[in-house]
Formats: C-alpha cells, structure tokens, sequence
C-alpha cells in the first residue's frame, strides 16, 4: 500500500534524484507532424463486421477535437486502434509521426487514454492505480508519487487518494481514469465519453480541467453524445457513421451550416391568432408555448413586432435544440448538404 | 522503452502482484500450508510410518517415506501457486479489463510477461518457504546441492507461470482457469513421482511416466534435497529448459498477436 509518507520522502528530498526525467518521456516532437494522422484506416472484425471503411483524419497539434458519431459509428473502433487495443485491418494511424504499427511504444508513449468503460483494479486505491500506471510507461516511483498527488489534487480527488475505488462514487472513477491518463503527461490526450453519468458540477469542472490541459498545449481528442459539451470545447470536429467519415470540418464551419433554427416563446397566453410571417413557420405547442421555425438570417426583430401586434406577450424564449445536435442529426439522417460524402 | 524504462514497468507489474498476494494471504498463502500440514500428517506420519524405508541417502543413510515425499509436496505447492497466482491474477485483470493500463503503455510484450512470471514464482518461492517451514516440524531435510534445488525451484515455477499465463489468455470465463488445474494439473502431480519412486512401477506405467514433465521437476529437487532422484538429471533440466523456451516463445507469440487480448 502506497501512503502518503512516501509522497512526503520525496518531496523532502530524500528521493529528490529521482525527479530527473526519464529519457523515454523525453520523444523528440516534430513540429511538422500532426498530433494524429489516421490513413485509409480499415477494421473487419471475425465476425464478419465491417467497422471502419476506409477512415482518414488528421488532427493538428495543440487542437480541441471532437469524434462524434452515433452509437455503432465505429469511434470505439477507431479509439481502439489508435490507443492499440485493437488490431486494423488495413491502413496506420501516426501519433506525431510514429506509426502505431511499426513504432508501437514510442507512439504510446505520447497518448493517454481515458475509455468509455470503467478499467481500473476496483480493490486498489486511485494512489496505487496512477502511480503504477506511471510505472507502465517506465516513470520512476519517485516522480510517480509526485504527479499522482498533483493530479489527484487536481481533480479533487486527493481525500480519496488511500479509498478502495469500488467505494468511488462513479463520478469520482471517471475523474480517476484522467488522472491515470495524466501520468505519462501525454501528448495527446483521447477522452471517450469521459462525462457520462456525471452530474452537471463534476462534468463543468471536468471541462475545465481538460481546457486547461489544452491550453498547455495537449491535443485532446474528445467523443461524446453531450452535444453541447463538444460545440462548447471543441474547435474542430469529425462526425463518422457506419464506419465512414461523413463531415471533417472546423466547428465554426459546420456551425455556420445550419440554415434553419427553432426557438420556443415562453407566453402569456398563446390561445390567440398566430400572426403570418414570410419564412418563419409558427406553431402553438399548449396554452403558454409557441415555437417558432425560422431561417438563420431572419432577424427576431420582425417577429417580436408581430407578436406584439398580435397581443402575445412573450415572457422568456430559449433555442429548442443544441445547435449541434440538430446538425448531427440532420448529418447523420443525410438531411444536409454534404452528408453521406466521405471527407478528404 | 528503453533498458530502464523496461526494468521500471516490469518491476512495477510484480510490485503489483506481491501486494495482491499479500493483500489477501488467507487466499494465496494460508490454503497450501493448511492443505500440506494435511499431507504430512495423513500421509507422512500415519501412513508413511507404516511403509519404513524408500531409499538409500548419502552414506547410505535410510530414507523415511515423510523424508522421501516432503521435496514433492514442496515441488507441488509451488507448482500449483506459481500456476495459480498467474491465472488468477492475469484473467482477473482481463475480467476487470484493467489489462487495457498495460495494453495502451509502450511496455514490450516481454516485460508484461516477464512482470507476472516474477509474481508468480516469488508467490511460488513464499508458499515453498512456508511448506518447507512445516516439513521442518515432521521431519529432517537435508539440502545437499543448494543449486540444484533452487535452480529447479526456478524452473519449474517458471514452466507453470508460463502455462498459466497461456490458460488465462484463452480464458473467456472463471470456469476456463479452473479446467487445467482439475483435470490436468492435480493428475500430473500425483502422478509425478510426488507419492511414489516411479522406478518400483510396471511396463508400460513406469515408461508412460517418463512423458509427465513433472516427474522430471520432482526428482531434480530430490536430488537437491536429498541427493538421489529417479531421473538422470541431466534429462531433468533439458526437459525443464525446453519447456522453459517453448513456452515462453508461446507466450510472447500469443501476447504481441494480442490474442485474446485486442479485438
């Protein structure tokens, strides 16, 4: 059982020597190479199960990435491959510049994952668990015990540092899995719906951990079906379906794609004659609610003097759906313009 | 990795393992001394006085029936924890999935297998102190060659961590780990040479024999003990090196195709 007796040797000097970097961690990056480079990247499973068809992506050092997909899509698969728990059938994934096939440990020594599903010993403590996942990567002990209490700390989980982590709440092991994935200070950091479960004060505060190991310079790749989670961190997005890339683009990009919106009016009384506007389709959803369809470069203006002529006092209004979401539904039903094509 | 990285990760694995072992001793270590304790009162004291000499020693000096089963039941707890801890542990770990920690770190093949062969034979090295420990209480033990006892400990727990380590990879359910050492590993034990001088057996018995791995473990760590073995021990330690390299090249081959591991 690791304590925090040693954590304090080592701080006090004792086993300060022991700070030094280990080489391995010490990869030469490239600036030139992207953080990711997926290429022609195939998966049949012996079942018979084609995964992935063929998916090419490139990531860009230093980027907020978002993978998203339906449930089936083939992210799981592809995490898989690029983190080397599977096997592809055809096609390499570089992280900067080595090959996951051919320059295996150096590729893994840049990435840190933390997967959908919960992985860790459930009768060993998260201070255990970090420290020997920074022994898997060749870390020293000494350095191990600092970066597992820095983590932790971070992620608020230090008081809980000698707790057996079956008795972790299951937004406690979600914020042990990242610290785990801390401890090699990866390069590239994949978060596979790393929020899921979580209550809204836990994911906000998960959100502002992973920005800021972001803006110090980490390349994060996230999936997630938290719509809003993704618009709100990422800056640019691959959206795959039944194994094919179907949009890889910047967020702002596909963003801007969206022509249409829906807001729901919050009013006084909507038993009243709806007012005709040209390119805005209104509807009456129960006495107090009014939802309103209308183009991106309609301005709400108009509409507000229409309501107001009509006698409908608004009293609050919201966007129906994430903007995001509506996207990737359209997207992936192939209701958009781009959909169903396979990106460069 | 590099040399340092490689000695880090694999010290870290069986760092990890004598933790488990120690974290649940009433599992690992307390039910071979509780079962040999068994051994040598049922079959060394009550049955075993009755049964006189086996063999001539050193000097001539008679060997007790306890005296001549104690190496074996040493060789067979140690046999059956070093097989054990690797099944247990490393199918546990693929159960739990937190085989995927090694799976995404750029540990080689070689270190994850070298890492809980160590767990298994220092798991091995405490039950065989602790069964030697109690056969102190029965009776005498000799250690006439020290290498040749240790080596053979060596060996043979590395042989039954290695096949251990290819149960658990196949392993889909806790039943699968429990097959091997029900229907083959305890049949082989006893009739290895543990109980018995295989010598004393008839055509074809005696030569069928000769095909259990074990006998050639069981004997070598006799001869250590108490210098006469039933086997030519230069034929013990081919056998056991043999299987040393055929197994380990199974494992290593299985381990880098990821089988039973990545999808």
């Amino acid at each position: 059982m690791i304590g925090h007796e040693d954590i304090e040797s080592v701080k006090s000097g004792r086993l300060y020597y022991a700070l030094i970097p280990f080489p391995a961690a010490m990869t030469n990056l490239s600036p030139r190479d992207p953080a990711l480079d997926v290429v022609d990247l195939r998966k049949t499973y012996a079942t018979g199960v084609e995964a992935l068809k063929g998916i090419s992506l490139t990531v860009q050092a230093g980027d907020f990435y978002a993978l998203l997909g339906p449930n089936g899509a083939g992210k799981s698969t592809l995490i898989g491959i690029i983190s080397s728990l599977v096997n592809p059938s055809a096609g390499d994934v570089h992280v900067f510049g080595h090959s996951v096939r051919s320059d295996r440990s150096r590729a893994m020594q840049l990435i840190g994952l933390v997967p959908q599903e919960i992985n860790f010993n459930l009768f060993e403590t998260p201070l255990e668990i970090c420290v020997n996942q920074a022994g898997f990567y060749g870390i020293d002990r000494a350095t191990a015990l600092l970066r597992a209490e820095k983590y932790l700390k971070q992620l608020a989980l230090w008081d809980k540092a000698r707790a057996i982590t079956r008795t972790l709440s299951g937004g406690m092991k979600r914020r042990l899995m990242i610290a785990r994935a801390m401890m090699n200070e990866p390069k590239l950091l994949i978060l596979d719906e790393p929020t899921a479960g979580v209550d809204i004060e836990i994911r906000r505060s998960m959100w502002k951990f992973i920005e800021a190991i972001n803006a110090a310079g980490t390349t994060v790749i996230l999936t997630t079906h938290y719509l809003e989670e993704a618009e709100q961190l990422c800056r640019n997005i691959t959206i795959i379906d039944h194994g094919r890339v179907i949009e890889n683009t910047s967020m702002k990009a596909l963003l801007s794609k969206l022509d249409v919106e829906t807001f729901v009016f919050d009013v006084a009384d909507a038993n009243v004659a709806l007012p005709q506007i040209a390119d805005v389709r209104l509807a009456r959803i129960d006495d107090h609610t009014i939802e309103a369809e209308m183009s991106r470069t309609h301005d709400l203006n108009s509409l507000f003097a229409a309501f107001t002529a009509h006698g409908v006092a608004v009293k609050s209004m919201r966007n129906k759906a994430n903007r995001l979401e509506e996207l990737f539904v359209r997207l992936v039903d192939g209701h958009l313009g781009g959909a169903g094509k396979e990106a460069a | 990795m590099n040399a340092h990285g490689n000695l880090i990760a694999l010290g870290t694995i069986a760092r990890r393992e004598i933790v488990r072992i120690l974290r649940i001793w009433t599992q690992t270590l307390l039910p071979p001394a509780i079962t040999m304790t068994l051994y040598f009162i049922i079959f060394g004291s009550l049955i075993g006085s009755r049964i006189g000499t086996m063999a001539q020693g050193i000097g001539g000096a008679p060997i007790s029936y306890i005296e001549y089963i104690a190496p074996g039941l040493i060789m067979m707890a140690v046999i059956q924890n070093a097989y054990g801890n690797i099944t247990s542990s490393f199918f546990g770990a693929k159960f739990q999935r937190f085989v995927e920690e090694m799976l995404v770190s750029p540990m080689p093949s070689w270190t994850i297998l070298a890492g809980y062969v160590a767990g298994a034979v220092l798991r091995g090295f405490m039950v065989g102190l602790i069964v030697l420990a109690i056969s102190l209480l029965f009776t005498r033990i000799h250690l006439y060659h020290p290498l040749v006892t240790l080596s053979t400990f060596l060996l043979a727990a590395v042989i039954f961590a290695l096949l251990g380590f290819v149960n658990a990879i196949f392993a889909r359910k806790f039943d699968d780990i429990a097959i091997i050492p029900t229907f083959v590993l305890t049949p082989l034990t006893y009739l290895g040479g543990v109980f018995y001088n295989v010598a004393q057996l008839p055509s074809p018995w005696k030569e069928i024999s000769h095909l259990n791995p074990i006998l050639y473990m069981v004997s070598a760590f006799r001869y250590g003990l108490l210098g006469i073995s039933d086997i030519d021990l230069t034929w013990a330690y081919l056998v056991m090196l043999a299987f040393v390299v055929a197994l380990g090249a199974l494992c290593l081959s299985l381990l880098h195709r990821g089988v039973g591991l990545r999808s």
